[in-house]
């Protein structure tokens, strides 16, 4: 038995210690937002906030994480608004397949509350979630977008 | 950039509601049979089109979306004809088995070959316009005029003697009881208002927010999850298991034993992976077991002197002119097996009950899932629903081979609930259907004046098609396997020969992103560089030497070169590699600037890449595409390469298997050089000509011929 608190619902999960936090996620609180990818915290596509810090997901067991704040792509805006990072998605049109965008925005959304205004090499630090679709080079146009704070308001 | 159509979240939740919460997908009305979706308020006007009286118009989608945009594209070609409203245009998959039910209303479901558009679009367009005359002469009838005086635009009719006007939906009901007409007339490509212009795609929204629209987002009531492990060993069995250590194990179903795999069954995925991996399973690994990359490409470098090679393509007498050339050159390449790597791993859920069939899957073709299921289940295919969902990409993994549908069938079927099958990426690395291994032996000859009069093509490696469809083989010759270097290979050189030693090995193969155009640009394309260089020429000019028959050609080359700046110096330390290469029906020319540090780290810094693709539907996609296609080739030639050791595969996730970051990526510029009159793919295309203008650019940078792939296997330290 494990307690968490995500996207601000404290939840108590019956499930092995040993588990990833992104099965928690899954498979137990049915928040299908975040992906498997990989399982060796190598691709990302399970980034979540912890503490409003990235975490790889797939790899951190749930007994290591009681009583810290999650927050998942379906908590990033509440009532169903989008975040500026997501209306930059939408502006650039940075989907493909879609299935590692949430892990990129929500790595995006960590980096640019850390860094407001980051350079490219900022960007390429941090930013290291694969994408196989290849949309790196609108993923770095939106986070320049939104620094610049040249994202559409209403949608 | 106009604005698309957005998805309308209201009706989409009520009916994901209407069916029970389970069924989820990013478009208006996902699932059931059209009798149900194309309600009492709504009419079916031609099997691809369902107006709404609220003016909405849903239409229906064949094809798989993966990321590729056609569940954008498809109806925009449909929309242009019928001429209603974009805005108020929503997408819907066809399923499969309504597909079946109406003798392939639909045609083929298939998604692959960059062929969405071109397979699909005289069919679109032309229900496009058979609807939009059946909506007028629903309009006439009502007003007692006949339907030459009307006209539709953007959803409304009008009767252009009064100036009466009628909304679609207004006349959709009396419109789906009108005859079909006859042959209708489609727009010349000057009218088309829609088609060529960028449109936002439809499925962004839902990916943007986490929504479950993936097959590994399905969840049922009941549902039970599965994980798999697979003989490491192509072609080998099952011997025993043994389960002992997954006594005390909680939440432990089943464990399945199949002839090549076990399934672990649990109540949670990850018991289920945890106790797969503590089974101790005994395999007999067969005839392959002793099979290694040295060996096969011992086997492949034989082949290029063999004598058992089929001709593809012979123009003049290669042998002679050869014997008869002032100069020479010679030089092999080779290429390894790649795997996929699709984001979203192999995943099925499946559902079997004593009347049906259910399976949710991320499927390149929802008949061959529909078939697959129902071979696997053992039922007839009408008691088969296959799930489309959207693919996590798709690459070619997911069409031909539908392994992982007919494993969950299995499972499911034995269980008796439903279950979710998911494989590991373990797993999904070491059990793809790689692209094939090859190699070739290039030889040129040229006159005294430097000019090429001579070119062979010896290659060598193994067949797609010997493998998936024999009866395909023309003469003994796998043509796929000579993708680029037959008709379709553009140099004007007066004695061309090439031919195909086919080396067959126990590692399956099947189509990767481009097929065997990725190879094979890479080898004619690296060696006319060196065919330039022997001549003392520029490689884009001597290129275009060599194209100057081909107007088509000539054009991409000179947009792209042109685009690139070719005669301007690049920044100091960069350099450029151009290669040019006709796939999918469409021509593309690529420009890479890279540098070369003196430690050997490679820079890539700037792709310019042109392409016709003769009719362009959404310029967008072709942006998107391009994009990801250089990514995805730079991936491929940076560090792709699937090896064998002990006949299994010795890569196993993203860090023994790497693919490009962010950090890595060039710039790239997309140049559309539409110059239309025929319809060619897109999504494929811009794949092959990126290695060889890299490695043409390293040549640039250090007077190193890259000859063999991935470059990770490449010291590029100055010597």
């Amino acid at each position: 038995m494990a307690t968490l608190t995500v996207n601000g619902v404290t939840h108590d999960v019956d499930v092995d210690s040993d588990t990833p936090l992104l099965w928690v996620l899954r498979d137990t609180l049915g928040l299908m937002g975040t992906k498997y990818g990989c399982g060796i915290a190598r691709c990302g596509a399970c980034t979540v906030h912890l503490d409003g810090n990235p975490i790889r997901s797939c790899a951190l067991p749930v007994s290591a994480i009681a009583g810290r704040a999650i927050t998942t792509i379906e908590g990033l805006e509440p009532n169903g608004a989008l975040s500026a990072v997501q209306r930059a998605w939408l502006d650039l049109d940075v989907p493909q397949c879609g299935y590692c965008q949430s892990g990129m925005i929500m790595a995006v959304t960590a980096l640019l509350e850390d860094k407001p205004k980051p350079s490219d090499a900022e960007i390429d630090a941090a930013i290291t979630n694969i994408c196989r679709c290849g949309t790196y080079q609108r993923i770095r146009a939106a986070i320049h977008a939104v620094a610049a704070r040249r994202v559409s308001e209403v949608r | 950039m106009s604005r698309g159509p957005q998805l309308d979240r209201r009706s989409f939740l009520a009916s994901v509601a209407a069916v029970g919460g389970a069924l989820t997908l990013g478009f208006d009305i996902p699932f059931g049979p059209p009798a149900v979706r194309a309600s009492a308020r709504a009419s079916e006007i031609t099997a691809w089109i369902v107006v709404a009286p609220d003016d909405s118009v849903v239409i229906r989608v064949a094809k798989s979306e993966m990321g590729q945009g056609a569940s954008t594209a498809l109806p925009m070609l449909v929309a242009e004809e019928l001429e209603c409203d974009w805005s108020k245009v929503k997408a819907e998959f066809v399923a499969p088995e309504e597909n079946r039910k109406r003798d392939r209303i639909w045609g083929n479901m298939s998604t692959g070959a960059s062929r969405s558009i071109s397979a699909s679009q005289n069919e679109l367009r032309r229900a496009g316009a058979t609807a939009r005359e059946m909506l007028l002469a629903a309009a006439a009838a009502r007003w007692n005029v006949p339907a030459g005086e009307c006209a539709a635009a953007r959803s409304v009719i009008t009767h252009r003697p009064s100036g009466r006007t009628v909304t679609f939906g207004e006349v959709a009901a009396a419109a789906a009881k009108v005859a079909p007409p006859g042959p209708v007339k489609l727009k010349d490509p000057k009218d088309w208002t829609l088609i060529g212009t960028p449109q936002r795609r439809f499925d962004v929204a839902d990916k943007i927010t986490g929504k479950p629209i993936y097959a590994i987002d399905v969840r049922l009531p009941d549902m039970l999850y599965a994980a798999i492990v697979q003989c490491p060993v192509f072609k080998g069995t099952l011997k025993a298991v043994d389960e002992t250590k997954l006594a005390g194990m909680k939440g432990i179903r089943r464990v399945i034993a199949h002839a090549d795999a076990v399934a672990v069954v649990a109540d949670s995925w990850w018991r289920a992976k945890k106790a797969a991996e503590a089974l101790r399973i005994t395999w007999d690994p067969g005839a392959g077991a002793d099979v290694s990359s040295a060996a096969i490409r011992d086997l492949l470098h034989a082949a290029l002197s063999a004598d058992d090679a089929r001709v593809g393509r012979r123009d003049g007498d290669v042998d002679r002119a050869l014997a008869g050339a002032a100069t020479r050159i010679e030089a092999d390449y080779e290429v390894p097996f790649l795997g996929h790597a699709t984001m979203e791993p192999q995943n099925c859920t499946a559902r079997v009950t004593a009347d049906l069939v259910e399976v949710w899957a991320p499927t390149q073709d929802g008949e061959t899932a529909l078939a697959v299921a129902a071979d696997a289940a053992g039922v007839a295919p009408d008691k088969v629903v296959v799930h489309k969902m959207s693919l996590g990409c798709g690459f070619g993994r997911r069409g031909m081979f539908q392994d992982f549908v007919r494993q969950a069938v299995l499972i499911a079927k034995e269980v008796g609930q439903p279950v979710k099958l998911v494989w590991t990426r373990e797993e999904d690395i070491r059990h793809d259907f790689y692209r094939p291994v090859a190699a070739v032996r290039m030889t040129a000859g040229f006159d005294a004046g430097g000019a090429p009069i001579a070119w062979k093509i010896r290659t060598a490696g193994q067949s797609i098609i010997a493998a998936i469809s024999p009866r395909v083989m023309q003469f003994g010759v796998d043509r796929n396997f000579l993708q680029g270097l037959l008709e379709d290979m553009p140099y004007d050189v007066p004695n061309y020969l090439v031919d195909f030693a086919m080396r067959n090995t126990h590692v399956p193969v099947g189509v990767w992103r481009s097929v065997n155009h990725s190879q094979n640009a890479f080898f004619k394309e690296s060696f006319i560089d060196e065919m330039a260089h022997a001549a003392g020429a520029d490689p884009y000019r001597f290129r275009r030497n060599l194209l100057r028959k081909s107007p088509k050609d000539l054009a991409v080359l000179d947009a792209a070169a042109g685009k690139a700046g070719w005669d301007a110096p690049a920044p100091p330390g960069v350099f450029r590699g151009i290669a040019h290469h006709r796939s999918q029906s469409s021509i593309c020319t690529q420009v890479v600037e890279a540098s070369v540090a003196s430690d050997g780290k490679l820079h890539v810094h700037r792709v310019v890449s042109a392409i016709d693709p003769g009719h362009v539907v959404n310029p967008l996609t072709v942006e998107l595409q391009t994009e990801g296609a250089i990514v995805y080739g730079l991936s491929a030639a940076l560090y792709g390469e699937i090896s064998i050791k002990d006949g299994r595969v010795e890569q196993s996730n993203f860090n023994d298997y790497p693919v490009l970051q962010m950090a890595e990526t060039p710039q790239v510029e997309t140049v559309i050089a539409a110059s239309g009159g025929f319809w060619g793919g897109v999504g494929e295309t811009p794949v092959p000509p990126l290695a060889p203008a890299l490695c043409n650019a390293i040549f640039a940078a250090t007077g190193k011929r890259i000859r063999s792939l991935p470059l990770k296997n490449h010291d590029l330290r100055n010597a």
